[in-house]
């Protein structure tokens, strides 16, 4: 096969080029370049799009003895990503921009122009496991190292886009992978994980948001609509979240108090105590699915967040829209974010958080009943 | 590199012996870099004591440009303007943005009409603003990328009418065209070792005596006070080689290469792709144009495509000029000549050499019309869309 592996300068793509080399197939190294204004150097562990980094990756790619291009993805990655990205913060929502990365320019653009120029497929460091089912259709799985699966965040790519993918490490633990980049002489195999959001370099996203969206001051109020402070914009704001309220008296009850929602439209940032926090029922959006969309009730494994545990639930699906009934309640569930469903290690697909709420109770003062719709649908109530 | 640059480098790095030093190796390592600096100087039409050994062209560059103005500024403080067409290389661009940010220049970027050549009334006008504020004049002989050459003696006699001296970054253009430094009423002038089949990492400014320049290095005082520093005897050595080489053969050199390049862009035009010729090009002319340069536009394809593409088929070529980060952007010549950012994408840049044969021709063109039809697919997959 004639395959592009998208190399960052990190061990993991590093390592996972050089699988694709000795495994026989002929191999072009692709690293793309997504900032308009790359630094010179890495000046943190965040990012992967400095000069210094496309570096790495050439010297790998020499060392292996591949050819390696640099393609300017910046402007594509401006429009879907981070622009998207500010959007949806715009709107009260937490969106996941890896997740994104991945549906609109790993395996879409950049995966659209290795067929275009007559590649058959995209190799990525990701650690994940692509597995050809019965019916011959690949399945996307967890990684065998639970404690670097990236199977969450690649939860949005449909069959066409697995049937022309490869992750070579999704065998292997992280640890295997520095040890064999060491072994292979990658100088980059002690180079440090990438994390956060790589376009955000200092890490600051409030800080980094109000410099695009400018401060815009409004309330913080409680579950009985009692104003209890004051922020700088609502789109700072994630639900399940306790830092930076700046709330000048403490609960009733002592308690913390927490973001339960955030509501763009009147600048409103809602907070309470812990126990409001938990949610039970999840309606998504935007579904995508790695196969055959499921029939009926199913009885799925659900994750809300990259590296976040699995809960046992039932899914329903009708077309774009997902309904999430959990078997306990969890915190933290943030519209905009994803819930990504499991059947045992396989990825089903994904959905986009539209609203979540409890099977008993709505939750903010000023909100419908955030399951109204699914429950108006007639779904049965999960067991 | 050229055979016989190879040679005599290699046989002169058994060699040992500092060309400064008194010793009897250091004489003989000297000894050959006076011949050395005497047959580039003949090959040049110049003085063997204009020839000042440097690591390249873009050290001769930087050598005159900021050598010039900061002696020019020290004789005259009003003199800070410098004068450089918006097609030069980035050895010249970057080295007087630097000088604007940090030494006090002003700099006037040149317009050139649409083959890239600069006009000698824009150059006169431009002084014509403040002609004693100007440092130094800058214009490349020939252009890197799209082979354009420039008016260098107009613009070298009309700068002298104000007493101005004049640089010029000769290394694309020394082997492929006529090249003479006294002839050109030049202060200055850049070439390089690598460009004409020499080694990499040696280069020459040649400046007239009178030309009065700020050293860049500071130490042993070699090359006329004005580059103090070892000098590199087997590289120097093959550059010499390598110039002789260039400058004998370049007439025939010159008609072969023509007759390839007129090949190619003819073949590419007929392809039926909409392909464009950048530049000045008239069939048979060997005096406008680079005779080794074809520049082309293929409409609708990302340059980087064609290249991997092209390459792919076996056939080696680039967008533009090499940039650091392998991003490819667009082209600042291209630019210049009024080209927009779209456009300037699809440009595809082929060097013919002294190892380019018909058969190298007749590859490209039987790999373009499959390239050209990918990389247009590739640009749709990857262009910013409204949705998807």
């Amino acid at each position: 096969m004639r395959v592009v592996a998208a190399m960052s300068g990190g061990v993991d793509s590093a390592v996972a080029a050089a699988r694709m080399v000795e495994a026989g197939h002929e191999v072009v190294g692709v690293h793309l370049a997504l900032s308009q204004n790359a630094a010179t150097l890495r000046e943190s562990a965040r990012g992967c799009c400095t000069i210094e980094d496309a570096g790495d990756a050439r010297r790998v790619a020499d060392m292996i003895g591949i050819p390696f291009y640099v393609w300017d993805m910046a402007a594509r990655f401006k429009q879907d990503v981070v622009d998207d990205f500010i959007a949806e913060y715009a709107a009260g929502r937490t969106p996941n921009p890896c997740l994104r990365c991945n549906e609109k320019i790993k395996f879409a653009a950049l995966l659209d122009k290795a067929l275009a120029l007559g590649f058959d497929a995209v190799a990525t460091g990701h650690y994940a496991q692509i597995v050809q089912g019965r019916s011959g259709v690949p399945e996307l799985h967890r990684a065998v190292d639970m404690g670097k699966d990236q199977s969450y965040v690649l939860g949005v790519l449909d069959a066409h886009q697995l049937a022309r993918s490869y992750f070579p490490l999704g065998d292997t633990t992280k640890a295997q992978i520095r040890q064999e980049a060491a072994a292979r002489g990658f100088y980059v195999a002690a180079k440090p994980d990438s994390h956060d959001i790589c376009f955000i370099a200092d890490g600051d996203t409030r800080k980094w948001l109000t410099e695009r969206l400018g401060e815009r001051p409004g309330d913080i109020i409680d579950a009985d609509g009692t104003t209890v402070g004051r922020h700088g914009g609502a789109y700072g704001f994630t639900v399940g979240q306790r830092r930076g309220l700046r709330l000048g008296q403490p609960a009733s009850g002592g308690e913390p108090r927490y973001v339960v929602e955030v509501q763009p439209r009147t600048n409103t940032v809602v907070v309470a105590t812990g126990d409001l926090l938990g949610v039970d029922v999840i309606a998504g959006d935007h579904a995508r699915w790695c196969g055959p969309p499921p029939t009926g009730v199913v009885s799925v494994g659900a994750q809300v967040r990259a590296h976040g545990e699995e809960v046992p639930a039932t899914a329903w699906a009708d077309g774009k829209l997902v309904e999430v009934r959990l078997q306990r309640r969890i915190r933290g569930v943030a519209p905009g974010q994803s819930v990504v469903l499991y059947e045992g290690t396989r990825v089903l697909g994904s959905a986009t958080i539209a609203r979540a709420g409890t099977a008993t109770a709505a939750i903010g003062p000023n909100s419908s009943d955030p399951t109204g719709k699914a429950a108006a649908s007639g779904v049965p109530a999960a067991g | 590199m050229l055979p016989e640059a190879i040679e005599a480098m290699t046989a002169q790095m058994a060699k040992v012996g500092n060309a400064s030093s008194l010793h009897t190796s250091g004489r003989l390592g000297r000894r050959v870099v006076e011949e050395s600096r005497e047959a580039i100087a003949q090959d040049m039409g110049a003085r063997p004591s204009e020839v000042l050994f440097t690591s390249g062209g873009t050290e001769s560059d930087n050598l005159a440009i900021k050598g010039t103005y900061w002696a020019r500024r020290d004789a005259d403080p009003r003199r800070v303007r410098i004068l450089v067409s918006m097609v030069e290389h980035h050895a010249v661009l970057d080295c007087v943005d630097f000088l604007q940010a940090h030494e006090g220049a002003k700099v006037t970027r040149l317009e050139v009409d649409h083959f890239g050549r600069v006009r000698p009334e824009t150059v006169r006008a431009a002084i014509e603003s403040d002609p004693e504020g100007v440092a130094l004049v800058s214009v490349m002989w020939a252009n890197n990328e799209v082979g354009t050459v420039q008016p260098i003696v107009e613009i070298a006699a009309l700068c002298h009418e104000f007493g101005i001296p004049v640089h010029s970054d000769a290394v694309q253009a020394v082997g492929q065209v006529e090249v003479d430094f006294a002839a050109s009423g030049l202060d200055l002038m850049s070439i390089s070792g690598h460009k004409i089949g020499g080694p990499q990492g040696v280069g020459a400014l040649l400046a007239r005596r009178d030309a009065t320049l700020v050293p860049l290095t500071h130490g042993g005082g070699q090359e006329r006070q004005v580059r103090s520093g070892s000098l590199d005897v087997p590289a120097i050595r093959g550059f010499a080689v390598a110039m002789r080489h260039a400058t004998s053969h370049r007439v025939v050199g010159a008609q072969r290469l023509v007759g390839l390049r007129d090949k190619l862009i003819r073949g590419a035009q007929d392809a039926g792709f909409g392909v464009q010729v950048t530049g000045d090009w008239e069939p048979g002319d060997c005096v406008r144009r680079l005779p080794g340069n074809a520049h082309l536009l293929v409409p609708g394809c990302d340059g980087d495509s064609l290249l991997y593409l092209l390459d792919a088929a076996g056939v080696q070529c680039s967008t533009g000029s090499a940039c650091q980060a392998g991003v490819p952007q667009p082209s600042h010549v291209l630019l210049a000549m009024g080209m927009s950012e779209h456009t300037a994408r699809g440009a595809l840049r082929l060097t013919l050499g002294h190892t380019s044969t018909d058969a190298d021709v007749d590859a490209f063109l039987a790999a373009l019309p499959a390239a050209v039809e990918r990389a247009q697919r590739a640009q749709v997959a990857t262009s910013p869309k409204q949705t998807r």
